[in-house]
Formats: structure tokens, sequence, C-alpha cells
């Protein structure tokens, strides 16, 4: 009697294997290996230094592998004031990160330019570079950077990763 | 002591003059005796340490409009000294910089040249610190508004294609500031002194005081 047919799918010799969506494994895949670009640049960078401490553990979302390289690097962490001195510098930083990358504006500051309203300081890094997610307070709470990157999650789950793999034009 | 100090030091320089102070002794010297007279004070009266250099904006209308304010300490007796020195120019203030005395004023004289536009001749290297090169004021002045003048961003590259610039800052009736009144500091909120207006509704015309309401 024959039990299993020839021509099937034989888990001996091919191992298990999971059927799936690509935009699914592809968006799973980078959402759980997003590695920031820590562009701290005031007391901001102090709470995402925390972030990445043992006690909040930002290493269980996979994105303890702080790049200060930007080819390296998923997600800039906009941690702090940017100053008008600083917008080139971090433009030319972003621009120099490969596909995809993703910008998160931590702070007050960051997002909107906070308690600085001041000739030097820029008003939102969302001026010179398009920002994904917004996380407010003076500075953020590590949990609050967490809730971001959870948000910057599930945003790239959302994701239609295939279609920009094959098309050129995004 | 501090009178003591004003005396010595003003009993055999007839160019000085006192200088009103609340905390330490200071004088008033000309620009032209500036560089000497701190060469002195290093060497011979002890202040050998230049603590800090920076300038005041009396206002437009003053004359004269800056002043350069040098403050020195001496270590071996604990002695504080403040020099201030008034700017002849007032549309292009210039001052003898003293960065061949003590290597420090070199930052200080840049710092105070990036703020205030006053140019130290003989620096050797009198470009802005604070602000990037190029930028066309001078924001400590008097007539510079807090929230900035629009110019273009540094990095033209960057400026062009992300069509960012330097711009005023949204100030919604700011600066925020606690009130000189009503208790301890830390219970005082910081308010925007003016909240009659925003970015969105324009501040409104103050009543002129020499017409009479009907
Ligand atoms: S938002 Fe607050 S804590 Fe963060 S950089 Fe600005 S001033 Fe510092």
């Amino acid at each position: 009697m024959v039990t299993a047919t020839e021509y099937g799918y034989n888990s001996k010799i091919e191992g298990d294997v999971v059927v799936s969506r690509a935009d699914a494994v592809i968006n799973w895949i980078r959402s759980h290996s997003v590695w920031p670009m820590p562009m701290g640049l005031a007391c901001c960078a102090i709470e995402l230094m925390a972030a990445g401490g043992s006690r909040f553990d930002i290493s269980r979302f996979g994105m303890e592998v702080m790049r200060f390289s930007p080819r390296q690097s998923d997600c800039m962490i906009v941690a702090g004031t940017v100053t008008y001195k600083m917008a080139p510098a971090v433009r030319r930083i972003y621009d120099q990160m490969a596909e995809p990358k993703w910008v998160v504006a931590m702070g007050a500051c960051a997002s909107t330019g906070g308690m600085y309203r001041s000739y030097a300081v820029l008003q939102g890094v969302d001026r010179i570079v398009p920002v994904d997610v917004y996380v407010s307070g003076c500075p953020p709470r590590p949990e609050a950077l967490l809730d971001a990157m959870i948000t910057l999650q599930n945003k790239i789950r959302r994701e239609r990763s295939t279609a920009r793999l094959i098309s050129s034009n995004r | 002591m501090s009178d003591e100090l004003l005396t010595t030091l003003m009993e055999r320089r007839t160019f000085l003059s006192a200088r009103p102070s609340a905390d330490h002794p200071a004088v008033n010297c000309p620009a032209s005796h500036l560089v000497a007279f701190l060469r002195d004070l290093r060497d011979a009266e002890g202040f050998e340490m230049l603590l800090d250099v920076t300038a005041v904006d009396w206002a437009e209308s003053r004359r004269p409009r800056f002043t350069c304010v040098y403050h020195l300490f001496d270590l071996e007796r604990s002695r504080y000294l403040r020099v201030a020195s008034d700017c002849h120019e007032d549309a292009n203030p210039t001052m003898p910089s003293v960065a061949g005395l003590w290597a420090t004023a070199d930052w200080h004289e840049r710092e105070t040249y990036d703020m205030f536009g006053i140019r130290f001749e003989g620096h050797p290297d009198l470009r802005r610190i604070l602000m990037w090169d190029g930028y066309p004021y001078y924001p400590l002045r008097k007539d510079f508004p807090l929230a900035g003048e629009e110019t273009d961003l540094p990095g033209a590259d960057v400026a062009e294609h992300t069509d960012a610039r330097v711009s005023a800052a949204p100030m919604a009736g700011g600066p925020f500031v606690s009130g000189t009144s009503g208790g301890p500091m830390s219970e005082r909120e910081p308010r925007a002194k003016d909240e009659s207006w925003t970015e969105n509704a324009p501040k409104p015309k103050k009543p002129d005081p020499t017409k009479e309401s009907s």
C-alpha cells in the first residue's frame, strides 16, 4: 500500500517548509534587524544609551547593533537638538545610508525644535529628512523610544517590499 | 582690598578710570592702552589667568555702542579683576587682540566676533566659531531678533535638494519665561509673554497711547 506519493513534498529530503508571501518574509526579516544609526546630538542621546543598556534592552527587538557607519545602518534615530550648522551633516549621513532606511525623530527637539525657539536651531528634522516616527517628550523615556521602534516595526510590516525591490521607481 | 587694588593700579596709570561694579573691582581702559595694560597686569600684577572675554552691546542708539570685557584672575592671591574697554567705531567695531598674551583669548575672541561682530585686530585666525562660516548676522547684537532671520542653509548641495532654509523660529508669543512675581520659580510654569498671537493669528496692534479711546 502506498502511503506517500512520489511526486509530492518529501519532508525527509527537503526539511520543513512554511509557505508565505514574499512581502511577509522580507518585512519580517527587516523589522527584526533594524540597525540604528545613533544620531545623538544632545541630551536625548543619554536616553538612547539607556535604551541600549540592559535595563531597557533594545536588543529584544534586534536593534542593539548601533552602527556609527551610515553604510551599515537602517534607521537613523535623531536624538537631540539639530542646529542649522549640523543640519547638512545629518542630511549627508542620511544620504549615505543604504535603502531601505527609516528615520525616528526622538524628542521634542528633533521633532519640532523643542524649547529652542532660536536663530540657531532647525525647527524639526523633518525639514531635511523624511521622518517615519516622532517621539514626544523632553527627553522621552526609553520606553517611549521602544514604543516608537515597535511602531516602526509595524510600519515596516505593512510595506510593499517586493514591489519596491522590482520597480526602481518607488 | 578691592579699593586698595584699584588705587595701586590707577596711581601710575592716568588713562584708567574706576568702573561701577556689583562684585569684583573693575576698571575702564581705553582701547589704545589695552594690550600694554593687560600685559602689565599679567607680568607685574599677578593676574596670570584670563577667564573670559566677552562684549556688551548697549543698544543701537548708544555711543559708544560696544564694550569689550576681560575677566582676569590672580591665582596666587585669589583676586578677580574686570577690565572694560569701549570700541571706537560703532558700525565696524574693532579691538586689539590679546591672543598674543593668552592663548585662551584666541577662541574667546572668535566667539565675541561671531556673536557681536567685533573685529579683533592682530588675531591669528578670526573666524566664526559657533555659527557657520558665511552666516550673515551677529546674533547677540541688540537689533537681532531671538527668533532669527531668514537666510540660506549651510551646505549648498543639501539646501538645494531639501529646499530647506534657515527661517525665523515660530515664537507663538514667546519667549517663554516664568514671571517675576508669585512664589518661587520652581512653582511658576513658564509662559509666553504675549499669548494673544500665534503664527496663524497675527499679533494684535498695540493701542496707540497718544490717541484717546472713544
Ligand atoms: S528634547 Fe529635551 S532632552 Fe531631548 S535633546 Fe531636546 S532638550 Fe534635550
